[in-house]
């Protein structure tokens, strides 16, 4: 079996308030549109546009992409866990393809 | 006493420039206009952001960059977005982080594609409206290929 498209690590319990640190890593060519194949014609464009986390519901934290971010983007951000709640990942890709992973963040007094 | 490495290296650069087709490069003067995009014109302050991104880079196509802002992160007082650009690239924004107070530390990282030697810029919005950045000088080794495959 192939590798999973998309991996998150990021703790799965957390004290209230406290930060934590998310990453995330996505399988995907990030094809510029720039290059061409080897018979010279061009190579399509193709990346992932828009990365969006939601937490409990809300969003809180997203990232509009360009091909001018590296093959196989590779996202490190932080989260204050507020309360327990799902914690979802979604990445979109300009032909329409969505890839999500979700997450439970236990929250502890 | 030469310093071979150093020889080497800056040789690898000024090949790099030359791999950049210059009829696909930004320019200095796009980098400006997307500032001004963000901006709306508003001015920018240098300050309260740091850029962390190799002086020297090997690989022009996965260079690490962290841009971190100091902000208490709080409803009042938080950082909107943090936007990093090039001067030198095809696009002259990279990529834009959208943040809430829920983001809790202004602080992201990730791998950007850079086409040439350059000066990156990162920039960051503030709740207050108020405009920030910070700038460094990386020289590509190996830049990242716009044609040709």
């Amino acid at each position: 079996m192939a590798l999973a498209a998309a991996r998150v690590s990021m703790p799965e319990q957390a004290r209230r308030g406290e930060i934590v640190n998310v990453k995330a890593l996505m399988r995907h060519p990030m094809e510029t549109g720039y290059r061409v194949d080897d018979m010279g014609r061009p190579i399509e464009r193709h990346i992932v546009e828009r990365f969006r986390v939601t937490y409990g519901g809300d969003e809180v934290f997203a990232i509009d992409l360009t091909q001018g971010v590296a093959a196989n983007p590779f996202f490190a951000f932080y989260l204050r866990a507020d309360e327990s709640g799902p914690v979802v990942f979604t990445w979109e890709d300009d032909r329409g393809e969505v890839t999500t992973v979700t997450r439970e963040l236990t929250v502890t007094a | 006493m030469i310093d071979r490495r150093g020889a080497l290296t800056r040789l690898l650069a000024a090949g790099g420039l030359l791999l950049a087709p210059p009829r696909l490069a930004a320019t200095t003067e796009l980098r400006d206009r997307a500032v001004a995009e963000l901006t709306g014109g508003q001015p920018v302050r240098d300050g309260r952001v740091t850029l962390t991104i190799p002086a020297i880079a090997e690989n022009g196509l996965s260079v690490y960059t962290t841009v971190a802002v100091d902000s208490p992160m709080t409803p009042e007082d938080h950082v909107r977005a943090i936007h990093i650009l090039s001067e030198k690239n095809p696009i002259a924004r990279l990529a834009s982080f959208r943040l809430t107070p829920r983001s809790g530390i202004a602080q992201v990282s990730t791998n950007i594609r850079l086409a040439a030697s350059q000066q990156v810029t990162a920039l960051a919005e503030l709740s207050d409206g108020s405009f920030w950045r910070d700038r460094r000088d990386v020289v590509v080794t190996l830049a990242a290929c716009i044609d040709g495959g």
